[in-house]
């Protein structure tokens, strides 16, 4: 039997397995939406904001192993998807966006909401297609799937015609998918991972620096095994946190910008870096040069070669998927003889507990006055037992919840790390929610992200969405704020968000649950009552500290062993910094 | 260093301009860019002259190879291979000068494949170092236009970039 472009598009969507998509109709997909009408196997959520619909199939793709999937029209729809594409670009997260475009003769004619998204993406995506025969619509669809979720993942967008989605053809979905410029990596070579064990057993310092990499590739049993194996000291970026657990005594911290003493110090002190699917980020180990001071040899274990030596110099190249170069490497460390010398270990742990003990771990100045944003993420933790699916926007608040909330699963901690997207948090939490039924799904945010995408709190009303909104308002945009305190002479450009809404009334306005905490001791009871309401969302409105900054700090363009430490808080003095 | 890389794509719209948006969003150079289909007509052959650091050349090489359109790549100057270039120029040729320019075009080894009563157009095919020389030798004053094509490299002996 025919099929019009439309309903084979939907028919592959099944054929997928896909269970939600998140999209906005428009023009150029109605004929799209009328497929989607005549079924009830893929459910859609309806957001109020194509950005959003990004973000919950990220959060979707990043909570679960699956693939995210989005719907959008043609014009304005896809270019309001844009920035969400590009956060999961960032962060290699596996997403199949579908787009509408305008009738296949109108191209090129300055047609209603037209504009050329091949073009428009083509620097975000992993890949993108637009559909000029309806016969391609099943086979590049099943491409799109493939490409999202193999090798290093990554967004993929489907541009379909209008009048393409309503021509006839017959359904056949391919059983497999083969593409002759393509051969995503699988194991690493053999000589290298013997290379590395070596190196590794070879150690005086050694350091195991994992990040997100290993959470998309299913590794964090092989990394836990790896590093207790060996009992090196082991750190998570930001992208990373959970794939070690942050309760662990060999989990030293994130490193970084907003890291642990500890971590940018071992990062910077050690003689033998491990990096495991992590890329040697500017905020992870700050300026290049300094980081470089230090001799130490690098191996790094990465799926994508063109992450390998791009910012430092690499010794000891892996290319493959980490899940399996990591079982190589331990049964080749399981299989030798040699065990890592057990007095330079000691040595190297005794310095680093030094450090711990000189950063004073996470510390912050507790008041009873006036309420603490790492406060509120401390209880946070003990109210959801750490067991929470954690999403967050960007800025202070968003370090505070990756330094404070001690994740030990991974795919619990769900953040824009490499783009950055303020209004990432609300969305990503829808998305989270609904592959998580009955999960406890908090987002943590400030006054000033969460209005980027505060629309859908509608989106949660319609479809019973119990996301916990952890705002952390502090009347500024904390970290613009921070930076200008420290680097701009306080000269708050801008920075003061004034004219705030009151957001328990416009919560209580989308039809949800809305609560204003002011006082240092109602921050548990507020949690404990939210998070007992299990059906319904709840925002709560802490007003917190205005001007409390994000320690530790290594300041942009410095070198990680310039971190800085709180001055305010009551950590041991140290003064060799 | 000055580098010639080749690789073959997939014959699609939009493969050439994802390989030119990789070299503009990365900041990278190119000096000259070729393409056309291979006796394959599904696959397309690029040769791209490019420099940069060691560093940045082998960035340019993973990034190309990241390309799901790209099938190879190849970086020619790391081996023995063979470069080529085709110019047209047309040249001032009133007929005092014109038996001049005629004996050294032949002394140059170019062909004229036009002439007017005033021009004459010329064709030349090497290296892209003996195509800047010709031009210094006809002298500038001479010359109406140039039109290169830019480089093509291929592999000596048994170095073949073929799927």
């Amino acid at each position: 039997m025919e099929l019009t472009g439309a309903e084979i598009t939907i028919r592959c969507l099944q054929e997928e397995g896909v269970e939600y998509i998140f999209g906005y109709p428009g023009g150029a997909v109605l004929f799209i939406y009328d497929a989607l009408f005549n079924q009830d196997k893929v459910k859609h959520i309806l957001v109020r904001h194509e950005q959003a619909a990004l973000h919950a199939a990220d959060g979707y793709a990043r909570s679960s192993d699956q693939v995210g999937v989005a719907l959008v029209t043609s014009g304005p729809g896809l270019t309001n998807a844009v920035t969400g594409i590009a956060t999961a670009y960032m962060d290699s997260i596996p997403i199949v966006v579908i787009s509408g475009q305008v009738p296949s003769y109108a191209i090129g004619e300055d047609a209603f909401q037209e504009v050329d998204s091949v073009g428009i993406t083509r620097p975000c995506v992993k890949h993108n297609f637009l559909i000029k025969d309806v016969k391609d619509i099943a086979p590049t669809i099943k491409k799109a799937f493939y490409l999202a979720k193999s090798g290093r993942p990554g967004p993929v967008l489907v541009d379909i015609p209008k009048d393409i989605s309503n021509q006839k053809t017959e359904f056949i979905y391919p059983d497999s998918v083969s593409i002759r410029s393509y051969h995503p990596v699988g194991e690493g070579d053999g000589v290298q991972i013997a290379r590395a064990a070596q190196m590794l057993l070879e150690a005086k310092r050694p350091m195991i620096y994992s990040g997100g990499g290993v959470i998309l590739s299913g590794a964090s049993a092989q990394l836990i095994e790896l590093v207790r194996l060996l009992g090196f000291p082991c750190t998570n970026t930001l992208m990373g946190l959970g794939a070690y657990p942050a309760t662990d005594k060999q989990f030293v911290g994130m490193p970084g910008m907003h890291g642990t003493y500890e971590a940018c110090m071992a990062m910077q002190h050690c003689d033998v870096l491990l990096a495991v699917g992590a890329r040697f980020d500017d905020r992870v180990i700050g300026n290049v040069e300094n980081f470089a001071q230090i001799p130490r040899k690098i191996i790094h274990i990465d799926i994508d070669p063109s992450s390998i030596a791009k910012r430092v110099k690499v010794d000891v190249p892996v290319v493959g998927d980490l899940k399996l170069v990591l079982n190589q490497l331990l049964s080749v460390l399981r299989n030798g003889k040699q065990k890592p010398d057990a007095s330079d270990l000691a040595a190297w742990w005794k310095q680093v507990n030094e450090w711990r003990a000189k950063g004073g771990g996470l510390r912050y100045n507790n008041s009873s006055e006036i309420i603490k944003p790492q406060y509120v993420i401390e209880k946070l933790y003990e109210v959801t037992g750490g067991d929470a699916f954690v999403t967050s926007d960007v800025g202070q608040h968003q370090m505070w919840a990756a330094q404070y909330y001690k994740f030990d699963k991974p795919r619990r901690w769900i953040n824009s790390g490499g783009l950055g997207t303020m209004g990432f948090g609300l969305p990503a939490a829808m998305g989270v929610q609904l592959i998580n039924p009955g999960a406890a799904v908090a987002c943590v945010t400030g006054e000033g992200s969460i209005q980027m995408n505060i629309q859908e709190l509608s989106t949660c009303k319609q479809f019973h969405l119990p996301i916990k909104v952890v705002s952390l308002n502090n009347r500024y945009l904390g970290m613009v704020r921070q930076w200008q305190q420290f680097f701009h002479g306080n000269r708050y450009a801008e920075s003061y968000m004034d004219a705030l809404p009151d957001f328990v009334k416009l919560t209580e306005a989308y039809g949800h649950v809305g609560m204003r905490i002011d006082k240092p001791s109602d921050v548990e009871p507020a949690l404990r009552e939210a998070f007992a309401r299990k059906k319904d969302l709840v925002f709560m409105d802490f007003q917190t500290d205005p001007l409390e900054n994000v320690f530790p700090m290594v300041p942009g363009g410095k070198g990680l062993s310039e971190v800085m430490l709180d001055p305010n808080a009551p950590h041991p003095q140290v003064e060799d910094l | 260093m000055r580098h010639i890389i080749s690789l073959l794509m997939e014959n699609e719209a939009g493969a050439l301009s994802r390989v030119a948006g990789l070299f503009s969003a990365r900041g990278y150079n190119i000096e000259s860019l070729t393409v056309a289909p291979t006796e394959d007509p599904t696959l397309s052959r690029m040769t791209i002259v490019t420099s940069g650091s060691d560093a940045v050349i082998e960035q340019i090489n993973k990034q190309l190879n990241k390309l799901i359109d790209v099938a190879a790549v190849m970086d020619l100057s790391e081996g023995e291979h063979l470069e080529r270039e085709l110019m047209l120029v047309k040249v001032r040729s009133e007929s005092t000068t014109r038996e001049e320019l005629k004996r050294m075009t032949n002394i140059l080894h170019a062909r004229v494949i036009d002439e007017s009563e005033s021009t004459c157009t010329l064709e030349l095919t090497d290296t892209c170092a003996r195509l800047d020389s010709f031009l210094q030798t006809i002298g500038p004053d001479r010359i109406l236009e140039t039109v290169r094509t830019g480089a093509l490299g291929i592999g000596r002996g048994e170095r073949i970039l073929k799927l």
